[in-house]
């Protein structure tokens, strides 16, 4: 027994939802498999909060204009040139017209939010979050008549020849264990949350990592099409990482969880030696690099340390800092060395030369003669109480995924593209975003990629 | 650390919000709370009060329940605001009314119903009490109009003065860092605020009270209710210069300022919190704060019933009906009076000077 559908959608997030919309005001019947439950519902949409479009002038919500040229080259850099270009240029063309669409899916936008005052030209932010934006659009697409399964987990995907047939179910749906439809949209995500699968890359390492989303994203939709014959892209060793709280939960802690005091101060390893520039960057391009900084440090732990000074210049903290009235007191509750930790702090404090503190530019505050060198907002740590946050690899999503062309349509291996199989959102993020990450990326691709794909699905299952 | 364990959830729940301010769009909540990085007692209450209940940030959180963080603002501030009534009410041993508001309530309004029942039977003969009385003076048959007004303007200014005292004891305590006296334009402000219920509305999305679709319709309730209550304050004002300054004494005819006033607040005073009754036993059990549901119950039939009585006075005040009516609605209004200010009325007031001082707040961020 099976029903069938024109559309069937993989996933449950912004990606799965804009592919099920546009396929249904299409003319298509659309079944939405989202393997998470409800309240899970949706991926890491549900952390998320603004996208990345380009607008050629401000807005209510938009400060500047954020043309088409400036968004690629942004990309490029934050890529380093692994991207593909023509994909890349057609989605920053569509992001244009993503603004407006997704408004009449029932998405609200609301100026930047407080803390975020660098994206009020390039992003957009979702009124309420993620939460919000999807609850949205799960609205709209039920209203169109969209129908939506949850804990509908997939266990195999039946395909020919490079067309899609039917997919099987772990739970039967009224009483059904496979589903047949005309084209397939995946947008079931990356494999951030499978640890074993993160561990052929990362060795046990992976088992320190923390999951900043659902432990539902396993990427099974992902393994089963490289399995059936798609074409492969992105380097499996790549994903958006952050420095997130260590005394997080191992899933779902979300944005909440993320520490951006990096500057502040200085970062040590257990063994309380420093190992990176701490004043490399601004935000948030430094943001999205300490992850991997903390993956490559032994046991995967690092300490944020600074001093009372600072405590006001950044976001509260879901935790609060752990405290010492001496470096020997702060380092005993963190467990490191306290003579390592000493002999650290004193050199860099040493180190720090005369300058005008300011750490909204690349200020003048540098060290001299330490390895290695904090180049902007270096000030000596020396009032305390001394301050510390635990920090640990916090996984985004992860970036190897199905290749796709402008249609959102899979290629198989060889080149050849899929006869009824699209893809939208992180499970083909790779084919733009080699590696690097700009804030709102992540969404921009489910937006632009999911409307294309139901747009192009609904398309093939009317011919 | 707090005082109570509802203001450390409130406390632990406005730490977690803090570091992600996702709902900072939705209502004066949340900007309110990224002006602070540690809250105080008054801080909490201020807060509590400042949140509307539309359900949008319970619906819109990622961490709300079954998530572990256990994020539940609305629910949370619900009962941190019913608990800041009590604690702010004046004088202090009358503060235990809060507690079981709901049958203090009801035991206030049946005494004084009561009480009026028995009072015009006893100080009037059957004749009196059940005759037909019509024209100028007709109500004064059964109650002196200065027994009425000795009577009733005693209960409206102890209200006012217990108010006074416990709203001086919140404002007093949410001043930091602040502080000082509320200017104009920030009064203004609140009042176009409260007055169009700008918070009750999800940040425009609406409001949430069933489930998860915005189909929430007590914004709508509240202001029948509201303007209703403020109609029929209206008419018995103007009753009252009619009687003193134009020495034209009630009942008045159907088409005069005072019965027209009084007829529109009384629809309002019925269809309002009958459809706020409704809201209420619909709404999501994880919104509802359960333990002020007696004092919210309470004050929506308190003013059902004013609506109610006031309005069968009205219909039927030329028949042998009209006395015990009169009686039933004097002692609706006398019951509403003296429990104003141990009772769900307080809310309105809180809510106003939380208003206020968020708009002061913003001002004086503005200005920095």
């Amino acid at each position: 027994m099976s029903s069938k559908y024109d559309v069937l959608v993989i996933g449950g997030g912004n990606a799965a939802l804009c592919a099920a919309i546009s396929a249904r005001r299409g003319g298509a019947s659309v079944l939405v498999l989202e393997a998470a439950p409800k309240f899970y519902r949706g991926g890491n949409t549900r952390h998320t909060r603004n996208m990345r479009c380009a607008h050629d002038a401000a807005t209510e919500i938009l400060t500047g204009p954020y043309t088409e040229e400036e968004f690629w080259e942004d990309l490029l850099r934050v890529t380093g040139g692994q991207t593909d270009e023509v994909l890349a240029r057609h989605m920053i063309r569509e992001s244009k017209d993503i603004l407006n669409w997704i408004v009449e899916q029932g998405v609200r936008w609301q100026p930047s939010l407080g803390g975020t005052l660098s994206l009020g030209r390039t992003n957009s932010f979702f009124l309420g979050g993620g939460r919000a934006m999807l609850n949205a659009l799960y609205l709209t697409a039920e209203r169109l008549g969209v129908a939506v399964e949850y804990d509908a987990e997939v266990t195999d995907l039946v395909i020919e020849d490079g067309m899609f047939l039917a997919a099987r179910l772990k739970r039967p749906i009224k009483g059904e264990t496979e589903i047949r439809a005309t084209s397939l949209v995946a947008a079931a995500g990356g494999f951030e949350a499978n640890i074993e699968w993160l561990k052929q890359y990362w060795g046990e390492a992976a088992d320190n990592f923390l999951i900043r989303g659902t432990p539902y994203n396993r990427g099974s939709i992902l393994k089963m099409l490289l399995d059936k014959g798609v074409q492969e892209v992105g380097d499996p060793t790549q994903c958006h990482a952050v420095a997130i709280d260590a005394r997080a939960p191992k899933f779902d802690g979300g944005i909440i969880t993320r520490h951006d005091s990096v500057v502040f101060g200085i970062v040590v390893n257990k063994h309380a030696q420093r190992f990176y520039d701490e004043g490399e960057d601004l935000w948030p391009k430094r943001y999205a690099i300490w992850g991997r900084l903390v993956a490559a440090q032994p046991d995967q732990i690092a300490y944020i340390i600074f001093d009372s000074t600072v405590v006001t210049s950044f976001m509260p903290t879901l935790f609060p800092p752990i405290a010492g009235q001496t470096i020997a007191e702060l380092a005993g509750k963190l467990a490191l060395d306290p003579v390592a930790l000493e002999k650290t702090i004193t050199e860099f404090n040493a180190a720090v030369r005369p300058g005008t503190f300011d750490h909204t530019i690349l200020d003048d505050c540098v060290t001299e003669g330490i390895t290695p060198p904090k180049t902007h907002w270096a000030r000596r740590i020396e009032t305390p109480p001394f301050l510390a946050y635990p920090v640990r690899p916090g996984i985004t999503f992860t970036y190897l995924g199905t290749r796709v062309n402008k249609e959102a349509r899979m290629l198989m291996k060889g080149g050849k593209p899929s006869a009824n199989m699209f893809a939208a959102g992180e499970i083909m993020a790779g084919n733009v975003l080699g590696k690097g990450y700009a804030a709102g990326m992540g969404m921009t691709i489910g937006s632009v990629f999911g409307r294309i794909a139901g747009r192009e699905a609904a398309k093939h299952a009317r011919n | 650390m707090h005082g109570t364990r509802i203001l450390d959830e409130a406390d632990r729940l406005m730490t977690v919000c803090n570091s992600c301010r996702y709902c900072e769009g939705l209502c004066a909540v949340f900007p309110a709370m990224e002006m602070r990085r540690a809250f105080s007692d008054g801080d909490l209450n201020y807060l509590a009060n400042l949140c509307h209940s539309c359900g949008a940030c319970y619906v819109d959180c990622q961490f709300s329940p079954p998530h572990e963080f256990n994020v539940n603002v609305p629910k949370t501030l619900a009962v941190a605001r019913a608990e800041s009534y009590a604690a702010y009410a004046w004088p202090r041993p009358l503060s235990g009314a809060f507690a079981r508001n709901g049958l203090v309530i009801s035991i206030t309004a049946a005494l004084s119903m009561a009480v009026f029942i028995l009072g015009f039977a006893v100080l009037n003969d059957r004749g009196v009490l059940f005759g037909v009385h019509t024209g100028p003076g007709a109500f004064y048959k059964l109650m002196p109009h200065n027994a009425m007004v000795a009577l009733f303007g005693a209960a409206f200014l102890y209200a006012i003065l217990a108010l006074v005292m416990s709203v001086r004891a919140f404002w007093r305590d949410i001043g930091t860092p602040i502080g000082g006296r509320a200017d104009g334009g920030s009064i203004f402000q609140a009042i176009r605020d409260a007055g169009e219920l700008r918070y009750l509305h999800g940040g425009g999305v609406g409001c949430y009270n069933e489930g998860d679709k915005p189909t929430d319709r007590r914004k709508l309730y509240h202001h029948l209710t509201f303007y209703g209550f403020l109609l029929c304050f209206a008419a018995t004002s103007v009753a009252t210069l009619y009687h003193y300054l134009l020495g034209r004494e009630a009942p008045y005819p159907w088409w005069d300022l005072p019965v027209v006033l009084g007829t529109l607040g009384g629809i309002g005073l019925i269809v309002g919190p009958i459809g706020l009754f409704t809201a209420k036993m619909r709404r999501d059990p994880a919104l509802l704060d359960e333990y002020s549901y007696g004092m919210d119950v309470g004050f929506i039939a308190m003013l059902f019933l004013t609506g109610l009585t006031g309005m069968l006075l009205l219909v039927l005040r030329e028949t042998g009906a009209m006395g015990p009516l009169l009686a039933l609605h004097l002692g609706a209004v006398f019951a509403l009076f003296i429990t104003v200010p141990y009772g769900k009325f307080v809310h309105g007031i809180y809510r106003f000077m939380a208003l206020v001082r968020y708009a002061q707040e913003r001002r004086s961020e503005a200005g920095s």
